[in-house]
């Protein structure tokens, strides 16, 4: 077994994960390459939002897969940087929307 | 960059040097198909052609600029130059054969000295469709090529550019600074003198390849991009915008290596191979000639060394169309670059979405 949990060789065996389960791989590989296909949104737009997602879920494999699916749509770099803002922007901002609960809490409890 | 390889007497300006690489490594190992060995199942090999339609020519490797991507190494150090004879010989086979288009290329074709003579003649021949492959900055770099834009309308010729991106910074980055400002100028030049306009019949195509170790995306799309940027910021039209891929030789293998992409670099290709690209790639019905008169089944090959078969005749001045016909294409690992995605070749995609 390697010693890390992530190796960038593992993106490309992706697909592997067919091995133990065919029928839900597949199901799952359709819906994922449907998803992705140019509808009301372009594929541009799609692969923004894969981008931010993936920084907001922290997946390096996503970082991987759509800074380059990003780079081959032609999304530029300072493109690239305000998404992933977008998505601090909503992680910050999930904290700190909570910071009204502990307020009402606080004052709840205070004389 | 300011130097070719050749001049810095890089490694990788040795032919032979890049096709070891190509053949051996993870090629080598079996840790990835050889591009024969994904042609053989399909019955594409040897790799056949079609047809001749296309002669594509590389009147020399002189050219002002010295871009990082650079399929051929050229600059402004390189001297390798066709010379009038061979550029009659290439005119005189375009006399007697029906070959439609003639596609000039360099370095900046401009540069050849007898550049003019060849566009001339060969209007004069009856080639339908004269392509220059013009980096842009040339009309701007002395003013003996000020005229240019001129010269192309009145020759009718079609104009095909480069334009890596529609902002300053990758633009530069892949082919020198300042050149995306002087491309934009020579742009609007060409826009002036009817280029890209509609009903003027003159046609202004770009080409975008990717600024670095990625593919090309979807052409229709990137081209709706750039029709809408360069419109909003320049003012400029073109007609159709050309998706290349990069192919893995001379500056860019150089590019690869250094920057340790190479092998993800063959692996993207690789796992992208679309057999449906296979029918439509360039080499089934183009001739790519050097300054020297010898024929390539590609521009790449030209640059790798691999001249067409010995029996198909190897010069311009033995050109025999019927042998040519027979001939199988010359292949390497490079040809999965024209097999990668939506395909490509010197006129963009190769299979329509």
């Amino acid at each position: 077994m390697d010693k890390t949990y992530y190796d960038p060789a593992d993106l490309k065996k992706f697909g592997d994960i067919a091995e133990f389960e065919p029928e839900l791989a597949k199901k799952f590989f359709d819906y994922y390459n449907d998803v992705f296909k140019e509808g009301e949104l372009t594929a541009r737009e799609k692969s923004l939002i894969a981008l931010a997602v993936s920084h907001a879920i922290q997946c390096p494999y996503c970082i991987d897969a759509y800074t380059s699916g990003s780079m081959e749509k032609g999304i530029t770099e300072t493109q690239m940087m305000e998404a992933v803002h977008v998505a601090a922007a909503i992680r910050g901002g999930a904290s700190l929307v909570h910071g009204v609960q502990m307020m009402n809490k606080a004052k709840k409890l205070s004389m | 960059m300011t130097k070719s390889l050749l001049a810095q007497h890089h490694n990788l300006a040795d032919k032979t040097t890049q096709l070891k690489i190509l053949s051996n490594g993870i090629f080598g190992e079996g840790k990835l198909p050889t591009f024969r060995k994904k042609l053989e199942p399909l019955g594409e090999f040897p790799l056949k052609p079609n047809s001749i339609e296309i002669f594509q020519v590389n009147v020399g490797y002189m050219c002002n600029q010295v871009c990082n991507h650079c399929h051929v190494d050229a600059g402004p150090d390189r001297r390798e130059i066709m010379t009038r004879e061979t550029i009659d010989q290439c005119l005189e086979v375009l006399r007697k054969t029906n070959i439609h288009t003639l596609d000039l290329t360099g370095g900046a074709p401009e540069m050849n000295p007898d550049f003019r003579y060849f566009v001339e003649e060969a209007n004069k021949a009856g080639v339908q469709d004269i392509i220059v492959r013009s980096n842009l900055t040339i009309i701007l770099a002395n003013p003996k090529y000020h005229d240019l834009p001129e010269f192309f309308k009145k020759n009718n010729v079609h104009v095909v550019s480069s334009l890596p991106f529609y902002q300053p910074d990758k633009t530069d980055r892949q082919r020198g600074q300042g050149v995306f400002k002087k491309s934009i100028k020579a742009l609007q030049m060409l826009n002036a003198a009817g280029y890209g306009q509609e009903g003027s019949g003159l046609k202004l195509d770009l080409v975008y390849n990717p600024s670095g170790a990625f593919l090309p995306g979807d052409q229709a799309a990137l081209e709706r991009d750039f029709k809408k940027e360069l419109k909003k910021n320049y003012d400029i039209d073109f007609n159709s915008l050309f998706a290349i891929t990069n192919i893995p030789i001379s500056r860019f293998l150089e590019f690869l290596i250094r920057t340790e992409n190479y092998e993800d670099y063959m692996d993207k290709l690789v796992t992208s191979f679309n057999p449906s690209a296979v029918k439509g790639v360039m080499c089934r019905n183009t001739i790519s000639i050097d300054y020297d008169g010898h024929m390539f089944d590609c521009d790449f090959n030209q640059m790798l060394g691999l001249k067409v078969e010995k029996q198909a005749g190897q010069h311009i001045k033995d050109f025999d169309i019927e042998k040519l016909l027979q001939r199988s294409i010359v292949i390497n690992q490079h040809c999965y670059g024209c097999t990668a995605g939506a395909g490509s070749s010197c006129q963009g995609t190769v299979v329509v979405s």
